[in-house]
């Protein structure tokens, strides 16, 4: 399978670089490890007519503490992530990303701005209340995590935006867990719960819980965290809390997967995450 | 036909210089254009993991990389791992181990595995798998794959593996 | 040496072959017991260096690149093609659609023309005439220069459909219409039975009767090379490079299409990467590149994408089968009665409504059931054909006994290897004639379960798995014992005056020495994997007492060595190797005499003995093949012997082989979420005497997980449209390493009678044995939670349903 063609563009910087999109239109689009877009451009599902390509571009790499935050470039790539420890569940859930050749070319930035509900790191980004730093014709502004996503592979980034950072809080002392549920390790998350829970003693002060393919959009399962936060984190309470978690979802079902099955899931994978950030698993 | 750009590549230590259509993707410049045919296609959507090749010394699916992203890059194939006269310690083991069928995996199995062993001298044999979870193989079940690498692995420890009855 | 030279130019000659004998070994002493050995393969080299060449790596110069326009429907009549815009795109030659091609001989062949029975099998061309029927039918091929460019221009024929309803269940098929072809007014291909006439009076002495309907769902070949044509017409002669299993049959087949004389087709399949019996086919791809490569003049390639792969290449299994096994109390099975409904897709393919019926012939499995009795309807449906894929027929048998065996158990309350034991045909019986009429070679049954209990604790896992269930753990074993047919075949049996093959199934071989000793060796098999280059080798190096090093088996090319009838069935060893041992064994018979003639000594006191044909009682007196080749070449024969040393066989077997064996799988089921992990799998084969074990162990693990990834992974699947839901390697779920443990193998060897090696086939048994050992391994973990049956795939949400359904049952109980 072949791409349709298309024109290439590898601009030297990013003012250059937000140009050639406002140039290009719509059909214009940004190319970064690619691992998201050049498959649906084989399959000719997407056929845009211009790629911007971000390997020239300088400055959107690597991972910096700075303020009580991390920052990381958007080229930064998922393998990058998986073996910086110090992300928590960042790493957690990069390291699950398809295979490690998928890993070597895959860009935060990139999975984030294809906005996909299956895809592991947009529900991490809710969690860690993280944001995507925007640069566009018009200058640079932040989004926050929660705005970012807005539809089935829809975000809140203009078509002449270039997302340059990721930030997100150091989870200092926050405990996390993530279980992704595929049938294969290499697949896409059938439905997959990220958690952080920061405890005192054993009372849960604060508790965080995304959900992926669980609806068109990453989700925060909002109602386990009310349920949670303030009470003893103790397998009892857990398991009371996760059986919120599917609340409010509409989980799209597929050929393995019924929407039932996908709420079960993430009734039972809330529990086990939540298990496993509160150090009981 | 879109405008062609110019493209360099280091290939197996070879500088190269191509014009390519943008869309041409890594695999088929390194096929079609460089005549190494050693890596192979086996999917369209990034699973097989037939045309593994190392990028700058990464194993990537150079059927999901343009040959234009790897303009500037070095690019090492099957053909730049071992000749038949001097068989890189992955390739030995695969034949000692009984790690190939029909072969068509295999390129990608060891340029995979390498990859692994670069950054994970003494894998477990769960390690092995889970590096190996981007490539597929129909004829051996994984077992002698694994077992190889593994032996490979030892080789490169200098625990040496020892081989079956040779040919 | 004990060759005299025959005249100066002989003489140097002879002096410069044995030289250079020497220098390749070729004239070396080599000890007579290749076969057995584990030896690595002759083939890897250049497998592991990247130097194989399949079909995509061979080019010509000047070729054509060809892509298919391909249906989007399930069920559809063209209303009308526009080629006008693809035909304007740079570099393209030719658009060409089905009624162009009107100088083809015929449709597409179906090689099956049973006695007794009708076949309905209507016209199947290359390219769709007026109607598509399943997702991926050909419409258009498009030719151009550039590999990219066709895809665009393929991209640009417009084709208007005037969509029809589609049928997917075979079963509401059966009641039709919709009819996937109208002219037909019913959706049946074909009613056959293997029937027994004791078989009510079986039922009749039964005291427990098991029922069940045993679902086993369409799955793909998937090898990991597509498949890929390159077609080269020159001179009024066709050379074809095909990814082939059946070169020889693709070569006849060409010829009667394309109306070529046979003699000017050649078929070679270079490089096969996987076939799995998804590459044991005429296709239309095939025949097209050939058409386009003669009405252009100029070479033409297809390589297929996965995609297509996925939608057109033929399909496996695919059939409901309604089981009734009858029982005594004490567990001895009085009958067993199966019904099944095969759906073969939308088109007769070269095998495709024989497939259900090749599980019919082992249908007692290893057990002496004295009525067993199967009936197979054949039904169109919406979908790409099915055919032969690695089992093909068998492994939907061996899941239907072996399910029903651990049913039955459960039933009768009965320890379900004690079951099995009870009724294993004895050791003594062998060769053994079953109610299927078929007559079982050789068996052990009883030896390979205890071979497998060796490493299999039975008890020790029952208290396993006790403890486990009580941390909330569901771990279950699962067993299959099993045998199959295979050694493809008797033609008396298959052969058009039999089940009605329209082919004969001998395999051919030529051996020829050359001067220097050195030796090639020709077979009409035509391997993808399996490893002939070397275990043909072994056995062709002991025959003739030189290292298999000096041995270059030749193979996949109709332009050398003789007529050949391939590789599909487990047929390579048991019929080509046997022809090429008997081959061999005639070049030795001709070098005893020439040894004899030399020596003065008589033909039958000349040994092969540690690399030499030497005279009995006197090893000093010998010659090398090397020396006797010079010898053949210079025509120092006996009186009346012609020169040379090269001989060619053709032989066929008297009966099948039966492989069997005795397979324990153990699962840990996640009770809760459904999902099934393998943790151990153990496997003991016997497939007659080994030529080399590293090679069986090879077989037996790739046919193993082949069979694992269809029990919990794999299937293709049609939603009630007809749109294909699995046409990726994303949907299409073949397993990776990271999903399987590794394997342990062991084996028993009970010679075949069948041929002189003593061997059998292995290349499907894992296959054919293994769904059986998964399916009721996971019926075993979650028994204790109320699940008695599930049919595959058994896949997370399948697994959660039935227990949840269970557990509410239960509930309803208790409640």
């Amino acid at each position: 399978m072949i791409p349709a063609e298309f024109d290439y563009l590898a601009p030297d910087s990013l003012q250059e670089a937000i140009q050639a999109l406002a140039d290009g239109g719509e059909d214009a689009k940004l190319l970064a490890g690619g691992h998201s877009l050049l498959p649906l451009m084989k399959l000719r599902l997407a056929t845009p007519a211009l790629l911007v390509d971000l390997r020239k571009v300088p400055g959107l790499h690597g991972i910096e503490r700075e303020n009580g935050s991390w920052r990381i470039g958007a080229m930064t790539t998922h393998s990058e992530l998986e073996h910086s420890e110090q992300l928590g569940v960042v790493a957690r859930a990069a390291g699950t990303i398809a295979d490690p050749q998928v890993r070597n070319r895959g860009t935060i930035g990139g999975s984030l701005a294809h906005g996909d509900p299956a895809s592991d790191l947009p529900a991490v980004m809710l969690i860690t209340e993280g944001s995507v730093t925007l640069q566009g014709p018009g200058g640079q502004r932040v989004v926050a995590a929660n705005e970012l996503f807005q539809d089935y592979m829809e975000t809140a980034i203009e078509p002449t935006e270039v997302l340059t950072e990721v930030r997100f809080p150091v989870l200092e002392g926050w405990g996390f867990g993530y279980q992704k549920f595929n049938r294969r390790s290499e697949d896409w998350a059938m439905v997959a719960v990220c958690a952080v829970i920061q405890q005192t003693g054993d009372i849960c002060e604060d508790v965080r819980v995304g959900l992926t393919h669980m609806g068109s959009v990453p989700l925060r399962a909002t109602a386990v965290e009310e349920a949670l936060r303030g009470q003893s984190l103790n397998a009892e309470n857990i398991a009371k809390a996760a059986q919120e978690a599917a609340q409010g979802t509409s989980p799209p079902a597929d050929l393995n997967a019924s929407e039932e099955y996908k709420r079960h899931l993430a009734r039972v994978l809330s529990r086990r995450a939540l298990e496993e950030a509160a150090g009981l698993s | 036909m879109s405008k062609t750009v110019p493209v360099r590549l280091e290939v197996n230590g070879v500088e190269h210089q191509l014009d390519v259509e943008p869309r041409v993707l890594l695999v088929h410049a390194l096929r079609d254009r460089l005549g190494l045919t050693g890596t192979h296609v086996g999917c369209d959507t990034s699973n097989c993991g037939a045309c593994t090749v190392h990028l700058n010394g990464r194993a990537v699916k150079s059927c999901t990389v343009l040959a234009v992203q790897a303009d500037g890059a070095a690019v090492t194939t099957i053909e730049g791992m071992g000749n038949e006269q001097q068989l890189h310690p992955l390739q030995e083991a695969f034949w000692n181990d009984h790690g190939l069928q029909c072969g068509y995996c295999t390129p990608g199995m060891i340029m995979a595995a390498a990859g692994l062993l670069a950054e994970n001298p003494n894998p477990t044999e769960s390690e092995v798998r889970h590096a190996l979870e981007g490539n597929l193989c129909r004829c051996t079940g994984y077992h002698n794959i694994v077992k190889a690498v593994l032996d490979a692995a030892a080789v490169g420890s200098g625990v040496t593996a020892q081989p079956e009855v040779k040919a | 040496m004990s060759v005299e030279p025959g005249g100066e130019v002989g003489g140097e000659i002879t002096k410069i072959a044995s030289e250079h004998a020497a220098q390749n070994g070729a004239d070396a002493a080599a000890p007579s017991n290749h076969v057995g050995q584990a030896m690595r393969r002759k083939e890897d080299p250049r497998l592991i260096t990247g130097r194989a060449r399949y079909v995509d790596d061979i080019t010509l110069p000047g070729t054509l690149w060809m892509a298919f326009v391909r249906s989007p429907e399930a069920n559809a009549k063209i209303v009308s093609i526009d080629t006008s815009a693809a035909q304007e795109h740079p570099g393209v030659h030719a658009v060409f659609t089905g009624p162009d091609l009107t100088d083809l001989a015929g449709p597409l062949p179906m090689a099956w023309v049973p006695p007794g029975i009708e076949v309905n099998n209507p016209e199947h061309w290359p390219l769709a005439r007026e109607h598509v029927r399943h997702v991926g039918d050909p419409v258009a091929v498009v030719l151009g220069v550039d590999r990219y460019g066709v895809v665009d221009a393929a991209e640009d024929v417009v084709v208007e459909y005037d969509a029809l309803p589609a049928v997917t269940d075979p079963e509401a098929a059966l009641e039709g219409p919709p009819y996937v072809h109208e002219q037909l007014g019913t959706n049946k291909v074909h009613e056959w039975s293997l029937p027994n006439d004791r078989l009510q009076a079986g039922f009749d002495e039964a005291e427990v009767v098991i029922e069940r309907r045993v679902v086993n769902h369409r799955t793909a070949g998937a090898p990991i090379e597509p498949r890929g044509v390159l077609a080269d017409y020159r001179a009024g002669s066709l050379t074809v490079w095909s990814s082939t299993q059946v070169p020889h049959f693709v070569r006849l087949f060409l010829a009667i299409l394309l109306g070529m004389s046979e003699e000017r087709v050649r078929v070679i399949a270079p490089e096969v990467g996987g076939g799995f019996g998804a590459k044991l086919q005429m296709t239309g791809e095939e025949v097209l590149a050939a058409w386009c490569s003669r009405k252009l003049g100029q070479p033409v390639k297809w390589i297929e994408t996965r995609s297509e792969n996925m939608a057109v290449n033929h399909q496996g299994r695919d059939q409901i089968a309604y089981c009734r096994m009858g029982a005594k109390r004490d567990g001895t099975i009085t009958a067993f009665h199966v019904k099944i409904i095969a759906d073969l897709g939308a088109y007769n393919m070269l095998l495709t409504p024989t497939i259900p019926a090749l599980g019919a012939f082992v249908m007692s499995g290893v057990y002496k059931i004295p009525a067993v009795h199967t009936d197979v309807v054949g039904v169109f449906t919406n979908k790409c054909p099915t055919d032969a894929i690695r089992g093909a027929g068998r492994p939907e048998a061996t899941h239907m006994i072996e399910v029903c065996i651990d049913q039955l158990a459960a039933e009768l309350d009965m320890d379900l290897l004690e079951l099995r034991r009870k009724n294993f045909v004895p050791s003594d019986a062998f060769p053994a004639e079953m109610a299927t009429g078929v007559i079982y070679d050789s068996g052990d049954y009883d030896k390979s379960l205890d071979k497998l209990l060796e490493h299999v604790d039975l008890d020790a896992f029952r208290r396993e798995q006790t403890e486990l269930r009580q941390q909330g753990v569901y771990r279950g074993i699962g067993f299959s014992t099993y045998t199959e047919i295979c050694g493809l075949a008797p033609t008396r049996v298959v052969g058009p005056e039999g089940f009605g093959n329209q082919a004969g199934f001998w395999e051919s071989a030529l051996v020829r020495v050359h001067n220097t000793g050195a030796v090639t060796a020709y077979t009409g098999a035509s391997p993808h994997g399996q490893g002939h280059e070397t275990a043909f080798a072994q056995i062709v190096a002991d025959k003739l007492g030189v290292d298999p090093s000096v041995v270059e088996v030749v193979h996949g090319d109709t332009g050398t060595g003789p007529e050949g009838r391939n590789t599909y069935g487990s047929r390579s060893l048991a019929v080509g190797g046997e022809s090429l041992a008997r081959c061999a064994k005639k070049v030795a018979d001709k070098a005893r005499a020439i040894v004899a003639h030399q020596l003065e000594a008589a033909p039958e006191d000349i040994e092969l003995r540690d690399g030499k044909f030497s005279v009995r009682g006197s090893p000093d007196r010998g010659m090398t093949l090397a020396e006797v080749a010079g010898a053949a070449y210079l025509n120092q024969v006996p009186e009346g012997m012609e020169p040379g040393l090269e001989e060619t066989s053709f032989w066929e077997p008297e009966n099948f082989v039966f492989p069997f064996g005795a397979h324990a799988c153990v699962v840990d089921v996640d009770a809760e979420t459904g999902k099934v992990k393998v943790v151990r799998y153990v496997a003991v084969d016997d497939c007659g005497k080994a030529i080399n074990p590293m090679l069986i162990e090879g077989q037996v693990h790739g046919g193993v997980v082949h069979a694992i990834g269809q029990a919990l992974y794999e299937r293709v699947h049609y939603d009630e449209s007809g749109q294909l839901i699995t046409g990726t390697f994303v949907d299409y779920a073949l397993p990776t390493a990271a999903e399987l443990p590794s394997f342990e193998l062991d084996r028993t060897e009970t010679p075949s009678p069948v041929n002189s090696l003593g061997v059998k086939g292995v290349g499907e048994a894992g296959t054919i044995a293994a769904s059986a050992a998964v399916t009721n391994a996971v019926i075993d973990a979650v028994r204790p939670l109320g699940v008695s049956y599930m049919n595959m795939p058994l896949t997370p949400m399948r697994v959660w349903e039935a227990i949840s359904e269970a557990q509410g049952r239960k509930e309803g109980v208790s409640a």
